[in-house]
C-alpha cells in the first residue's frame, strides 16, 4: 500500500502536503474501511449465520424475520444494544470498565492490519507479519482479565482468571504450530508465506509432511481455546459462571466482547488459511488483474470461511472441558505435540531440502480419505436422524 | 481459634471467596441457593439454603376439598405432575377404601410412563446444558413437546396436568390416542440411540462425568437418596417393583441399576446413564400397557362428598426423582386434616453437602444436575 500512496504522491496528488500527513491519513482511511466495510458486516454475518446453523442443527429455525432469511440480524441487534443504557455497576472500577471492551476489541481489530485478503490487497505486508498476529491477539487476554477484575464481581473474576491462564497457556501450542510453517516458508511475512506455497492442494504446507498436518490440527484446536470457543469456552461458561467475565456488562460494551469473539473466529480461518492451505493461490487461468484479485479473495474467504463454519459446527456438538483437563490438554498433550511436529518438520526439511513432491500427494490423498470418511459418518447420523412427527392437537 | 484465619506471622495468606450460587443462576434449575466457599476453583463447602420456592402446598391442603386438592398437587413438581396426583389420589383412596376401577389403573400407568419419559428428557436434557452440550438440550425438549402434544390429547393440559381423579383417572384414554402413542414409541426408541451418540458416548462428556461426586452404597442410604440417584448406587430398589402398586406387578421391566460403565461405581454418569437406561424401560412398559389396555369405566364411582373415615395413611410411588409419598390424616370432614408430601429432591440436597468438598465449580453443577433436584419440588 505504502507503494502506492508513494506513487500517488510522485503524481503531485497531495502537492503541499507534508507527507507524514498523507501517510497517516491513509492509514486512518485505511482502517476506516477494514472496520466499516469488512470488519464489521463479517462480524455481524456471523452472529446470524452461527445462530441460523445452531438452530438448523438442534431443529429450531432461528432468527429469519430481519431481511432475507434473517441475515439483517445483527444490525438489529446492534441498533437495540446501541440505544440501551450503558450501565457501569457502582461497585465497579469505573475506568477500567469502560475500557476493557475497546482492548479486547482492538486486540482482534489490530489483526486484520497483516491479514491478506488477496495478493494485492493487504493493509501492510508487516515482514514479521505472523508474529504480529500473536502478538496483538495477546491484548485480548488483558481486556478480559481487566474486564474480569474490574467488573468487582466473583463471577466475572473467575470468567477472567480461567481466561488468562487458558489463553497465556494454548498460545505456546499455537505458537510452535506456528514455528514449524515459519520453518518451512523462510519468512514471518504473511505474503510471503502464501507465496511459499502454490495453488494445488499438494503445494500446501498442509500436505508438505506428516507434521504439519498434525500441527495444523494442534493450531486450530489451540486457536480455538484462545477464542474462548466451545469446548473450551470456560471463561464465559453460562452453565457455570453465569456468563463469565461479562456478566456485568451491558448494552454496547456487552457487544463488543462478542464482536470481537464472531470476528476472532474469520482471524482463526484467515490465520489457518495462510499458513496450510496455501492462501489465495488460485490456478493460473486467468491475467486480468481485477479478475484475479476477486478470485484470490473469493477463494481466501471461502477457505477462511469454512473454518468458521467447523468451529460453529464444533461448538453445536461438544460440551464444554473443566478447567483443569483444559490445562493438562494443554501441557502434557498440546505442547510436547507440537514441539514434536517443529522437530520433525526440522528433520524432514533435512531430508527433503526441497519437499517431496510424491509424499505429499499422498498426504492429500490420505487427507481426501480422512474427509470422505467423515462425511460417511455424518451420513450415518442423517440417515439414523428420525423424521419429525408432528402431532397435532384433536381439539 | 478459625481454621480459615490468616496467618498473618507468614505474611503472605489467602482466604477463602465466598460465592453465592443462585438463586437468580442458569444451572441452579429453579431457584436454588448454594452458598459456596471456594479456594480459587476448589470448592471447599458448598451450604444449600432452600425455602425460594415455599408456595405452601402442604397447608392449602388443609383448606380444599380432597377433590379439590388434586389440582394443587400438580404443582409439587411441575415435570412430573401426574405422580403428585396418582399418589395423593391413592392415599386418598386408602383412606376411603375405594377400588379403582381397571381401566382406570391403566390410564394412570401409561399417564405416568409418558411423565416419567418427559420428565427424564427434561433431566438428561438440563444435565447435557450444564455440561456444556446445547444441541442434546434442545433434542430432548423437541421430544418432550411430542409428549406435551400427546398428554393434550390424553387430558387437556400441558404441564399441570389435573388427570388422575380419587377412583380412576379424569378422561379415558381414547384408541385414536393409543395408536398416537404406539407411533411416538416407534419414533422416539431409536432417538435414545441417537442421543446417546450425540451425548452418553462423547469422550468430553464422559471425562466431566466419570468418577466425580462418587456417592458410596452406605452415604446413599444414610442420607436417604431415592429413585435413580439411589439405583446409580447400584442398589436395586424400585418402589414399582420393591412395593408394587397399580398394575405394576403384572408387567415385565427391568431396573436399571449404575454399574461404574465408565468410571467408579456411584458416579454423576452413573446416575446419568439410569435415567438414560429408564427412558427405554418405560417404553417398554408403555407398549405392554397399551397392549393391555382393557375395557370398562376409567374412573368409578365416587362421591361428589368425599369424606373418607377418620384416620391417616401413607402413599409412595416411584416419581422420576424417586420415591414420592403424600402422608394424609383425616377427621372425616370434607377437608383433609394433614397433607404431608415427602419428595425425592429435598432429601438429595443434603448430600450435596457432603460431596462438594474438593471438587471443582463446573463439578458442582455437575453433581446439582446428576442429583436432577428441582426446585419446586424442594420447597413445595
Amino acid at each position: 500500500m505504502q507503494a502506492y500512496i508513494d506513487q500517488l504522491i510522485q503524481n503531485g496528488y497531495f502537492a503541499g502536503v507534508p507527507k507524514e500527513v498523507v501517510y497517516a491519513a491513509a492509514m486512518v482511511l485505511a482502517a476506516f474501511i477494514v472496520l466499516s466495510v469488512f470488519v464489521a458486516p463479517l462480524a455481524g454475518v456471523t452472529s446470524w449465520l452461527e445462530r441460523r446453523v445452531w438452530a438448523r442443527m438442534q431443529s429450531r429455525v432461528g432468527p429469519n424475520r430481519v431481511g432475507p432469511q434473517g441475515i439483517l440480524q445483527w444490525l438489529a441487534d446492534g441498533i437495540k444494544n446501541l440505544l440501551k443504557e450503558d450501565l457501569i455497576p457502582s461497585a465497579a472500577d469505573a475506568k477500567l470498565f469502560s475500557l476493557a471492551p475497546y482492548v479486547v476489541f482492538m486486540g482482534f481489530l489490530c489483526t486484520f492490519v497483516v491479514i491478506p485478503f488477496g495478493s494485492s490487497l493487504i493493509v501492510a505486508d508487516l515482514n514479521i507479519g505472523i508474529l504480529y498476529i500473536l502478538a496483538v491477539t495477546s491484548l485480548v487476554v488483558v481486556g478480559i482479565l481487566m474486564a474480569g477484575w474490574s467488573s468487582n464481581n466473583k463471577w466475572s473474576l473467575l470468567g477472567g482468571m480461567r481466561s488468562a491462564a487458558q489463553i497465556v497457556s494454548y498460545e505456546i501450542p499455537a505458537g510452535l504450530s506456528i514455528l514449524t510453517i515459519v520453518f518451512l516458508a523462510g519468512t514471518m511475512s504473511m505474503q510471503g508465506i502464501i507465496k511459499s506455497q502454490g495453488w494445488a492442494p499438494w503445494d500446501w504446507f498442509l500436505f508438505n509432511n506428516p507434521f504439519t498436518f498434525a500441527a495444523f490440527f494442534l493450531y486450530f484446536t489451540a486457536a480455538l481455546a484462545e477464542g474462548n470457543r466451545t469446548p473450551f469456552d470456560i471463561p464465559e461458561a453460562e452453565s457455570e459462571l453465569v456468563a463469565g467475565y461479562v456478566t456485568e456488562y451491558s448494552g454496547m460494551r456487552f457487544l463488543f466482547f462478542f464482536f470481537a469473539e464472531w470476528g476472532n473466529l474469520y482471524v482463526i480461518g484467515a490465520v489457518a488459511t495462510t499458513l496450510f492451505l496455501g492462501g489465495w493461490q488460485v490456478p493460473p487461468i486467468t491475467s486480468d488483474p481485477i479478475l484475479l484479485g476477486v478470485l484470490e479473495f473469493v477463494v481466501f474467504f471461502l477457505k477462511a470461511y469454512l473454518w468458521v463454519f467447523i468451529a460453529m459446527w464444533v461448538r453445536a456438538t461438544l460440551p464444554r472441558v473443566r478447567v483443569d483437563q483444559l490445562m493438562a490438554l494443554c501441557w502434557k498433550y498440546m505442547v510436547p505435540l507440537s514441539f514434536l511436529c517443529l522437530l520433525g518438520t526440522v528433520c524432514w526439511m533435512l531430508v527433503f531440502p526441497k519437499g517431496n513432491q510424491i509424499f505429499s500427494v499422498a498426504m492429500f490423498v490420505l487427507g481426501l480419505l480422512i474427509v470422505a470418511y467423515f462425511f460417511k459418518r455424518v451420513l450415518f447420523q442423517i440417515r439414523h436422524a428420525r423424521p419429525e412427527l408432528y402431532f397435532k392437537p384433536h381439539i | 481459634m478459625n481454621e480459615t484465619a490468616p496467618v498473618e506471622s507468614q505474611g503472605f495468606y489467602t482466604e477463602d471467596m465466598t460465592i453465592s450460587v443462585g438463586p437468580q443462576h442458569p444451572s441452579t434449575h429453579g431457584v436454588l441457593r448454594f452458598v459456596v466457599k471456594t479456594d480459587g476453583e476448589v470448592i471447599s463447602e458448598a451450604i444449600p439454603d432452600v425455602g425460594y420456592l415455599h408456595r405452601s402446598i402442604e397447608k392449602i391442603g388443609e383448606k380444599v376439598t380432597w377433590h379439590g386438592y388434586v389440582p394443587y398437587t400438580d404443582r409439587a413438581d411441575y415435570l412430573a405432575a401426574m405422580f403428585a396426583n396418582q399418589v395423593f389420589c391413592m392415599a386418598a383412596e386408602k383412606l376411603a377404601g375405594t377400588e379403582v376401577t381397571r381401566r382406570g389403573e391403566f390410564c394412570r400407568a401409561i399417564a405416568c410412563e409418558l411423565n416419567r419419559i418427559a420428565s427424564h428428557l427434561i433431566s438428561v436434557g438440563t444435565f447435557g446444558q450444564d455440561i456444556g452440550a446445547m444441541t442434546p438440550f434442545v433434542h430432548a425438549l423437541r421430544e418432550r413437546e411430542t409428549i406435551n402434544n400427546l398428554m393434550e390429547e390424553i387430558c387437556g393440559a400441558r404441564l399441570t396436568y389435573n388427570y388422575i381423579r380419587i377412583g380412576g383417572v379424569g378422561y379415558d384414554i381414547l384408541p385414536e390416542t393409543c395408536t398416537r402413542i404406539s407411533e411416538f414409541l416407534d419414533h422416539f426408541e431409536p432417538i435414545v440411540d441417537e442421543f446417546n451418540r450425540l451425548l452418553s458416548n462423547n469422550k468430553i462428556f464422559i471425562e466431566r462425568l466419570a468418577g466425580v461426586a462418587v456417592v458410596s452404597k452406605e452415604d446413599a442410604l444414610s442420607y436417604n437418596l431415592v429413585g435413580p440417584n439411589l439405583r446409580g448406587c447400584g442398589i436395586k430398589w424400585d418402589i414399582r417393583r420393591d412395593i408394587p402398586y397399580s398394575v405394576y406387578p403384572e408387567l415385565e421391566f427391568e431396573v436399571p441399576v449404575g454399574t461404574g460403565r465408565v468410571g467408579t461405581l456411584g458416579d454423576s454418569y452413573d446416575r446419568y446413564w439410569v435415567r438414560i437406561c429408564e427412558l427405554q424401560e418405560s417404553c417398554k412398559i408403555l407398549r405392554q400397557c397399551l397392549k393391555m389396555l382393557p375395557k370398562g369405566p376409567a374412573i368409578a364411582k365416587v362421591a361428589r362428598k368425599f369424606k373418607p373415615p377418620v384416620g391417616e395413611c401413607y402413599a409412595r410411588v416411584e416419581a422420576p426423582r424417586g420415591d414420592m409419598g403424600f402422608y394424609v390424616v383425616s377427621d372425616g370432614s370434607e377437608y383433609p386434616y394433614r397433607v404431608r408430601i415427602r419428595t425425592g429432591s429435598f432429601t438429595a440436597m443434603s448430600i450435596i453437602d457432603k460431596l462438594s468438598k474438593g471438587i471443582m465449580v463446573a463439578d458442582l453443577i455437575a453433581l446439582i444436575g446428576s442429583l436432577d433436584v428441582d426446585a419446586p419440588e424442594i420447597d413445595r
